[in-house]
């Protein structure tokens, strides 16, 4: 079943001068169309201005389509009787924790979303209780979020979005301001959610070793899906990669460099595991 | 020409519930030229410390010596430490303001009192220096891409012709092709011009690929100085501090545990790749 579904979406922006008169018209996203699964762990990746965080906006409805249609769960996301459904199921995070943090007490913000929701008192102590425990921080649900780390501010945002109940939550740029500590244990939150709770994840990053866990990549360029595929296989292009100012993981690049040095490894190792048994078998001969 | 903390503590709202110790005698020599790494978990004091380099901040005990004078002496002059010691914050895009590129790259040597043309010239070099193109010069800043703005907002730094060039953080954020082409411009410039650069960041790969000496933070106190090689081998303390090694590290360590005879204390993928050809016998 598809949660997301984009049917040849575009996005159109007009950009005015100071007097607000029209300079011209930037395309944003130029007939997208994709599906994501239920259950799926999608990652986008692209350069600055490819039109990710764009297209991460129309899945819960920040932005509207241009033309073409985004479902999100089956609902139109153009349609404005289906907003506050498709803002409750389709979650969202973004890359500055300070800017989406606004209890005093860390379960106070978590309890925030499904407040607004109406949901009974008794039922938000129940939902603040079992999202903090999925990101692994319930021990500091009386803590001030200011005093936390940022990947633990981090984690207090992913929570909230739990909180709501959501089938999906798109997570753009979620580790680019934490230290290597942060980054691993937002991902590692975030993998848990997918695997246990069974949530969809649409992870927007530009740290390539984040996405080795996703069954689907999707590649954005000037607005367009320029590659997909699982991992391996988008990792195995290195040079396209390149070309469209990414990047691949250090293991994976160092194989590659391996691989034409004249060594028989496969392309697109992912991890440090794969390139040791390669190498074993190039050392046996 | 250099910068000497000796024994710097700083405390933050000392004599208050809230007071915090950012840092605790903190005693470093940063000599002219050099290329430096800062790392540290976030709260670590890193910030704190890069504050105190062009006197931004008071230390509440211990002094800065800049050249060999003491910054926070009565009669030293710390408009002109300004502009010696140039700091690039965090996203420095969200501090432009002007209504083109070159106007806002001119504040800074403006302010400090040259004549026109030199404020023009310095403009000028600054933003070639980072790679921003002519057609750029009198478009809104606003209106250029994250990387672009990014260099802009260096480039103003730059302007003040600066000895020594602090950057936090310069590679939020962005892809990585414009990753490498801030850090590769960064390093040619130090290069070219002999200035020293101290490079705040929370990518183990970037700070192995660049700098010659990696300075750790740790609770408010220097953890390790060292080349980064002999820095990353102790990769286990450092994760055991929020911190990690570059991935080339662990991939070497796999590959001598699995018997493979190799050096385990390599940094960068170039070093990897011989020495693995190396030990395979190509």
């Amino acid at each position: 079943m598809e949660i997301i579904e984009a049917k040849d979406l575009v996005f159109e922006y007009i950009r005015r001068d100071e007097e607000g008169n029209v300079e011209g018209i930037t395309c944003a996203l130029d007939h997208v169309s994709l599906d994501v699964k239920q259950g799926d762990f999608v990652a986008i990746l692209g350069h600055n201005g490819s039109g990710k965080s764009t297209f991460a906006k129309h899945i819960n409805a920040i932005l509207y389509p241009t033309e073409g249609t985004v479902w999100v769960d089956g609902k139109d996301t153009s349609r404005e009787e289906n907003l506050w459904e498709i803002r409750q199921e389709a979650g969202m995070v973004f890359q500055n924790p300070d800017n989406q943090i606004i209890g005093q007490v860390v379960e106070e913000d978590v309890g925030f979303g499904p407040e607004n929701l109406g949901v009974p008192t008794k039922e938000i102590w129940e939902r603040v209780e079992e999202s903090l425990k999925a990101v692994g921080m319930y021990e500091f649900r009386k803590h001030s979020p200011n005093k936390l780390s940022g990947g633990q501010k981090q984690r207090v945002s992913i929570a909230g979005v739990i909180a709501m109940h959501p089938k999906c939550i798109v997570l753009d740029e979620p580790t680019a301001m934490l230290d290597p500590n942060g980054r691993k244990e937002v991902i590692r939150a975030v993998r848990a959610l997918n695997d246990v709770e069974e949530i969809t994840i649409i992870l927007i990053t530009h740290y390539m070793e984040e996405i080795i866990y996703a069954n689907k990549v999707f590649v954005m360029e000037r607005g367009k899906i320029a590659m997909e595929g699982t991992p391996r296989e988008i990792f195995s292009r290195v040079e396209e990669l390149k070309a469209l100012r990414l990047d691949v993981p250090q293991v994976t690049l160092l194989s590659h460099e391996l691989r034409k040095s004249g060594l028989a490894i496969p392309e697109g190792i992912l991890t440090c595991e794969e390139l040791v048994e390669a190498l074993g078998h190039v050392a046996r001969g | 020409m250099s910068i000497i903390l000796d024994h710097v503590n700083y405390v933050y709202e000392a004599g208050t519930a809230m007071e915090f110790a950012a840092l605790k005698d903190v005693s470093l020599t940063i000599n002219e030229g050099e290329f430096i790494g800062l790392i540290g978990h976030t709260g670590s004091g890193k910030s704190t410390l890069v504050q105190h380099l062009n006197g931004l901040l008071v230390p509440t005990g211990g002094n800065i010596y800049y050249n060999g004078k003491d910054i926070h002496d009565k009669e030293y002059n710390k408009k002109e430490l300004r502009s010696r010691v140039g700091l690039v914050f965090q996203y420095p895009e969200h501090q432009l303001f002007e209504i083109d590129v070159f106007s806002d790259v001119c504040f800074g040597p403006k302010n400090l009192g040259l004549d026109r043309k030199e404020v023009e010239l310095r403009a000028y070099a600054a933003l070639k220096q980072v790679g921003i193109e002519d057609e750029y010069f009198y478009q809104s800043p606003f209106d250029l891409s994250g990387g672009q703005k990014r260099r802009v907002a260096i480039a103003g730094v730059l302007a003040m012709k600066p000895d020594v060039l602090v950057l936090d953080e310069p590679t939020a954020g962005l892809d990585p092709k414009g990753r490498d082409e801030i850090l590769d411009q960064i390093a040619g410039l130090r290069e070219e011009t002999g200035m020293t650069v101290i490079l705040v960041s929370h990518s183990m790969e970037d700070v192995a690929r660049y700098v010659g000496r990696i300075i750790v933070m740790n609770r408010g106190q220097v953890m390790f100085d060292d080349v980064p090689r002999a820095v990353f081998r102790h990769y286990r303390e450092l994760e055991e501090v929020g911190l990690a090694a570059p991935q080339v590290t662990y991939i070497m360590q796999a590959l001598r545990k699995s018997g493979l005879d190799v050096d385990t204390d390599l940094t960068t993928i170039e070093e990897a790749r011989e020495e693995i050809l190396r030990a395979v016998g190509k």
